[in-house]
């Protein structure tokens, strides 16, 4: 009960932060300060949100699909990579590096490449958003796992626990919490990887969707789009926190205790 | 009947020996305390015979059979209740028999069946955070007895328990000695802790670490309530304090 009123304080002040630029910017283009077509209204923006209502759905379904495959893949690689770097040292000595390398590539620079190698369709934007989310699943998990602790590890050893046995009940539950933190970026990189890849060339999705009305010089449903996109994230990022409420009941049991 | 036995064992880690012609007896329901100085190998000659570590001269045996660096046979218990908290008080204390491939819901139900006799009980489906220092202790002791029924092996159990607590524990603990006749090597460096607790102790000193003495305590269990104050236990006391404060002058001739 007592954390509830700094909750709401703190809540009252981004919320007043907010408004106060929606303010600002919705006076600068009614005083004329800016030209309309460079800067739209939040009004404006609101507007086209609506009227573009349904065309901006069937873009999100077709951006929110790749992005599930890609993330749902780069999940799958990651736990690959994380295992097998875990178990194997020598792995970890080869490749760590170089999974720190892609990470290093522009997402924009590779995008290309990928349509001319992989066409226009689905497989490309797959692609890239794997590229993109494997990464911070691979190292959550990698941290996780190697800060287990050796006293429990040995205790499970005395027990005469095999190495499968030891990850199953010490490593993989210890890691759960750096899984989700690494899962939380993951999941925003999706959509933003996605988006990226349909910039370069396809037939649907929200980038697709962005290209044309820049095209256009639709500024007010750019801004639309925009705005879309990072409700999905939040959105994507909020069904993350969730998920891991529900992975790990422990610690939710533990809050209770304390409130 | 001796239980676990273990002969001249001699362990290093690069040059330096830690322990060295180390020997000892453990008998069916005895209860037998190690008590040495900080760094007078103790932990080490636990992992020797708890099989994660292999020494490089001596034997261990359990029960008449050889087990030198097999581990899962011995079961281990340390300072830190390593209770996983992920996992509810009787999935933790379960642990043991998952490891040893019974089912699940067998396993379960037979740690459940053992909550009241150790004082646990309302507290199968808790996480371990929820618990407090002696319980976490106590589901830890289940957990190891769980494991074997044969012998444990306690590094250190109860020093992380401040003192009123530990006491508490302690009186629980021999309680459910009696009642469960584990039979039980018991690392401590608390002088107080191995009177009041075991029938022999055995002295371990210098460096390279060595059992030194042996001391039988002679005092029927349960102990008389006021044992700890009685002119018999600080006799106890003194001797071993003398014996201990001896032993760096024996290791040097």
């Amino acid at each position: 009960m007592r954390k509830k009123y700094p909750n709401i304080t703190n809540k009252l002040w981004s919320v007043s932060a907010i408004a106060a630029i929606l303010i600002v910017w919705q006076s600068v283009c009614s005083l004329g300060v800016v030209d309309a077509f460079m800067l739209p209204s939040p009004v404006r923006v609101c507007r086209a949100f609506v009227s573009e209502f349904p065309l901006l759905m069937e873009h999100s379904a077709i951006t929110l699909a790749e992005g599930a495959v890609g993330l749902g893949l780069g999940i799958a690689l990651g736990f690959v990579m994380a295992s097998v770097m875990d178990r194997f040292d020598v792995l970890y000595q080869a490749f760590y590096p170089l999974v720190v390398l892609t990470q290093t590539i522009p997402t924009v620079a590779i995008a290309p490449l990928l349509v001319l190698w992989f066409g226009y369709e689905m497989l490309p934007k797959v692609i890239l958003v794997v590229i993109t989310t494997f990464f911070p699943i691979t190292v959550g998990l990698l941290t996780g796992f190697r800060s287990a602790d050796p006293d429990a590890i040995d205790l499970l050893r005395a027990m005469g626990a095999k190495k499968r046995q030891i990850f199953f009940y010490i490593k993989l539950p210890g890691a759960m919490g750096q899984f989700f933190s690494g899962l939380r970026i993951s999941a925003s990189y999706a959509v933003v990887g996605a988006v990226i890849s349909e910039w370069l060339g396809g037939f649907g999705g929200l980038g697709v969707y962005m290209t044309r009305v820049k095209k256009a010089f639709s500024f007010d449903k750019m801004f639309a789009v925009i705005l879309l996109i990072s409700f999905i994230s939040l959105l994507l990022m909020k069904a993350v926190d969730r998920l891991q409420k529900v992975c790990m009941p422990w610690e939710r049991d533990l809050r209770q205790e304390t409130n | 009947m001796v239980v676990l036995k273990a002969e001249g064992i001699k362990k290093s880690f690069g040059t330096e020996t830690i322990i060295s012609g180390v020997s000892l007896e453990l008998h069916k329901g005895e209860l037998v305390s190690l008590l040495g100085l900080s760094g007078s190998g103790k932990t080490t000659l636990f992992n020797v015979l708890a099989g994660l570590s292999v020494p490089d001269e001596g034997k261990v045996w359990l029960e008449g059979t050889e087990i030198t660096g097999k581990p899962g046979k011995v079961s281990y218990m340390l300072q830190k209740d390593l209770l996983l908290p992920y996992r509810t008080v009787v999935d933790n204390v379960a642990l043991p028999l998952l490891i040893a491939g019974t089912p699940k819901r067998e396993a379960r139900e037979r740690a459940a069946s053992h909550f009241a006799q150790f004082g646990l009980e309302g507290t199968e489906n808790k996480y371990p955070a929820q618990l407090s220092g002696g319980m976490k202790q106590r589901a830890a002791l289940l957990r190891t007895y769980l494991f074997s029924e044969k012998v444990a092996l306690l590094d250190e159990p109860f020093s992380a328990l401040d003192m009123l607590t530990k006491s508490a524990v302690h009186q629980w603990y021999l309680g459910i000695m009696q009642q469960i006749q584990l039979s039980t090597l018991f690392v401590t460096h608390d002088i107080d802790e191995a009177i009041l607790l075991s029938d022999r102790i055995y002295l371990m000193t210098g460096r390279p670490g060595r059992i030194t003495d042996e001391i039988v305590i002679d005092e029927p269990k349960p102990r008389r309530k006021d044992f700890n104050l009685s002119g018999e236990f600080l006799s106890y006391k003194r001797e071993i304090l003398v014996r201990l404060g001896g032993g760096p002058r024996l290791s040097e001739t």
